[in-house]
């Protein structure tokens, strides 16, 4: 908690994560992550299961809040859930969840514009419309805005969720696994749209995947996670087939390579 | 074992263990045995039955039903007498069961809903305050809630001469509440009327509506043409009927309050009992409907900006109901079948009535045949319509 509020002003990223840690009980699951990303840039996160993947998204867009550390967006500092303006953050920040989470209650269109119906910021009749709008740029036809969510299949159930993680147009859009479940035609499919989003609309994208091939060629920046704590972060092609190789052993959970920064069990090293 | 063996030709040639031991020979010998048993005691029961009634020289039949009761009911919901029939008896105590039961079922939802979010509050207080009440009121037999609610309303307000007044027109005694309720008047019957034809037309113009929106995508307000169409036609009717405005007001008279509408503590206490001991599991019922929705629903709400409360309201009970409404079936029937608890504080439900015919007329089995079958009936009716409500709601997996 010593950062000092004024040092994202004179940092030059748009988001910045700074020592961030957070646990559950007694585990860490986030343990000082550091990471600074330039407005309009794409990062991919890569690591295990239970790296902290996921949790470190969710402290992003405020559904945890930090136990130590600190996260800038724009400079305000978003790292706790009871902050005074997080319910306005959130028009800046779209998500997309793992499993898609979609509203199984409503049908596709008021899923996607959930938060400007419920918050009346658009008539419902606009609302449809922009939804409409939102399913065409990610490649599905108007009729599906009637159906529910259960009327889809995964990979139409996934794109609705774009769409809803884009619907307010966010400065950040972040991918919890997008092509998780999805065969490759599909995969290719998703990430296109989600490429055309970043590109038209100058929004920085982080997405988590576990797919080094997407990662390396879809992503400008790179972020390794293991056992909650950054590998290796940096540019897409500075990776060194040293960390590459390495990378590809804590995917395949092999019991090499950084399994050695550790010195005995995982509980032992991690949580104790 | 290859060949069936039921074939009588082939049963000669084998011997009787080989035959008790094939498995079809045994699937039909099985269910002759069992038929046969029921067979056997049904025949023991109504034999049984027979023989006793006529060692007592009693004879059977239904036929009591038209003879006159000759006993006062104290709550009566249509036109009755003790001049009144044995038939017109047990209608009035069915009503009463109904009234009590349709009541209690939504009082229940309503409370239980409220207890089983309550229940889930981030709020210290709120939570346990709930807790309580749950753990409390589903922890004591019903019966005896009964009992401390009688015991309870008679004692708790003063005698009419000191009626406490609430509001105006509303008085509170010891036998009861009384509220003022319109002079009987034509104009109320062809209200009722009105709502009937009302509801048939908003259910054409409903259809015609969706068909219209499936077809051009036009959406027809629906709410208020609906409402509209209700309060317009029910006040027509009421306006054409002389809108009558005479009100019936409690008064006392006497040693007692006349006029108005009196509740009585025994449906009261019926009422009050039930709907708190159902609503406890109605409220876990709730409880556990919205603990089965998944965690990444609140989330995403939440990761859109938008409040726990609006949350729950929009995303997440609309899911848990779908999962509540089967169990929610179950208490529905448990309050309506437990309203027969009625009879121990003095309640005219249909077991009450019941109990006096038989007593004066000693038809036992006719009068057990018949409330049996009513509370049947009624269960299977709930049922049919949760049935059809759950069909409703239900998500359609694809």
């Amino acid at each position: 908690m010593t950062a000092p509020l004024s040092r994202s002003d004179t940092h030059p990223a748009f988001i910045s994560v700074e020592n961030l840690s957070k646990r559950f009980g007694d585990k860490y699951v986030l343990e000082d992550v550091n990471l600074h990303l330039p407005k309009g840039e794409t990062m991919a996160i890569i690591g295990p299961s239970a790296a902290g993947k996921s949790v470190l998204m969710k402290c992003l867009v405020g559904i945890y809040g930090a136990d130590s550390g600190h996260i800038f967006l724009e400079g305000d500092d978003v790292s706790q859930t009871n902050a005074p303006k997080r319910f306005e953050w959130a028009e800046r920040i779209g998500m997309l969840f793992q499993h898609n989470a979609l509203f199984d209650s409503l049908k596709v269109w008021e899923n996607i514009c959930f938060r400007q119906i419920e918050l009346g910021t658009m008539s419902r009749k606009a609302a449809k419309e922009h939804a409409i709008d939102l399913l065409g740029l990610v490649g599905l036809a108007t009729e599906s805005a009637d159906l529910t969510p259960n009327d889809l299949s995964g990979g139409m159930q996934k794109r609705v969720g774009v769409a809803r993680a884009i619907s307010t147009d966010p400065s950040v859009l972040l991918l919890d696994n997008p092509t998780a479940g999805l065969d490759p035609v599909l995969s290719n499919h998703i990430e296109r749209i989600i490429g055309k989003i970043a590109e038209q609309r100058g929004t920085t994208v982080i997405s988590i995947t576990n797919d080094m091939q997407i990662a390396r060629t879809r992503y400008q920046n790179l972020m390794m996670m293991h056992d909650g704590k950054v590998y290796w972060s940096g540019k897409t092609a500075d990776i060194d087939e040293t960390h590459n190789a390495h990378l590809t052993q804590m995917l395949n959970g092999s019991s090499h390579g950084p399994i050695t920064m550790r010195t005995g069990k995982r509980e032992d090293h991690v949580y104790s | 074992m290859s060949k069936p063996q039921n074939v009588p030709g082939n049963v000669r040639s084998k011997g009787l263990v080989d035959y008790l031991n094939d498995e079809n020979v045994r699937a039909v010998l099985y269910q002759i045995v069992a038929i046969g048993l029921i067979i056997l005691a049904g025949w023991y029961l109504v034999s049984n039955t027979l023989y006793n009634l006529e060692q007592q020289n009693i004879s059977t039949g239904y036929g009591f039903l038209d003879l006159e009761a000759s006993f006062e009911i104290s709550e009566t919901m249509i036109d009755y007498s003790a001049k009144s029939d044995y038939a017109t008896a047990l209608l009035v105590g069915l009503l009463n069961t109904v009234k009590v039961s349709f009541l209690g079922i939504v009082l229940c939802t309503i409370i239980g809903i409220i207890f089983g979010i309550a229940r889930l509050s981030s709020n210290w207080i709120v939570r346990k305050l709930a807790t309580v009440y749950v753990e409390t009121f589903r922890n004591i037999p019903v019966l005896l809630q009964l009992f401390f609610w009688y015991a309870l309303i008679p004692g708790a307000f003063p005698h009419p001469r000191d009626a406490l007044e609430p509001l105006p027109g509303v008085l509170l005694t010891s036998r009861g509440m009384y509220l003022p309720v319109p002079m009987a008047d034509t104009a109320f019957t062809m209200m009722g009327i009105a709502a009937v034809i009302a509801c048939v037309v908003i259910y054409f113009v409903k259809k015609w509506a969706k068909k219209r929106q499936d077809a051009t995508g036009q959406p027809f307000p629906m709410f208020l043409a609906g409402l509209g169409i209700f309060v317009g036609l029910v006040l027509l009717a009421y306006l054409a009927g002389g809108a009558p405005t005479d009100m019936s007001m409690p008064e006392l008279k006497g040693f007692n309050i006349r006029g108005g509408y009196n509740i009585s503590p025994e449906f009261m206490a019926v009422l009050i009992g039930l709907t708190v001991y159902t609503s406890t599991y109605v409220a876990e019922v709730v409880r556990s409907g919205i603990q089965a929705v998944p965690n990444g629903q609140w989330e995403a709400a939440d990761s859109l900006g938008i409040r726990r409360t609006v949350a729950l309201r929009k995303v997440i009970l609309p899911q848990s109901m779908r999962v509540a409404i089967p169990p929610l079936t179950n208490q529905y029937l448990n309050l309506t079948k437990n309203s027969s608890l009625a009879v121990a504080v003095g309640y005219p439900d249909l077991v009450s009535v019941s109990n006096t015919t038989m007593n004066q007329t000693g038809q036992a089995i006719e009068a057990i045949s018949i409330f049996m079958s009513i509370y049947l009936g009624l269960s299977l009716l709930t049922s049919l319509f949760m049935n059809w409500f759950n069909k409703k709601m239900a998500l359609v997996e694809r």
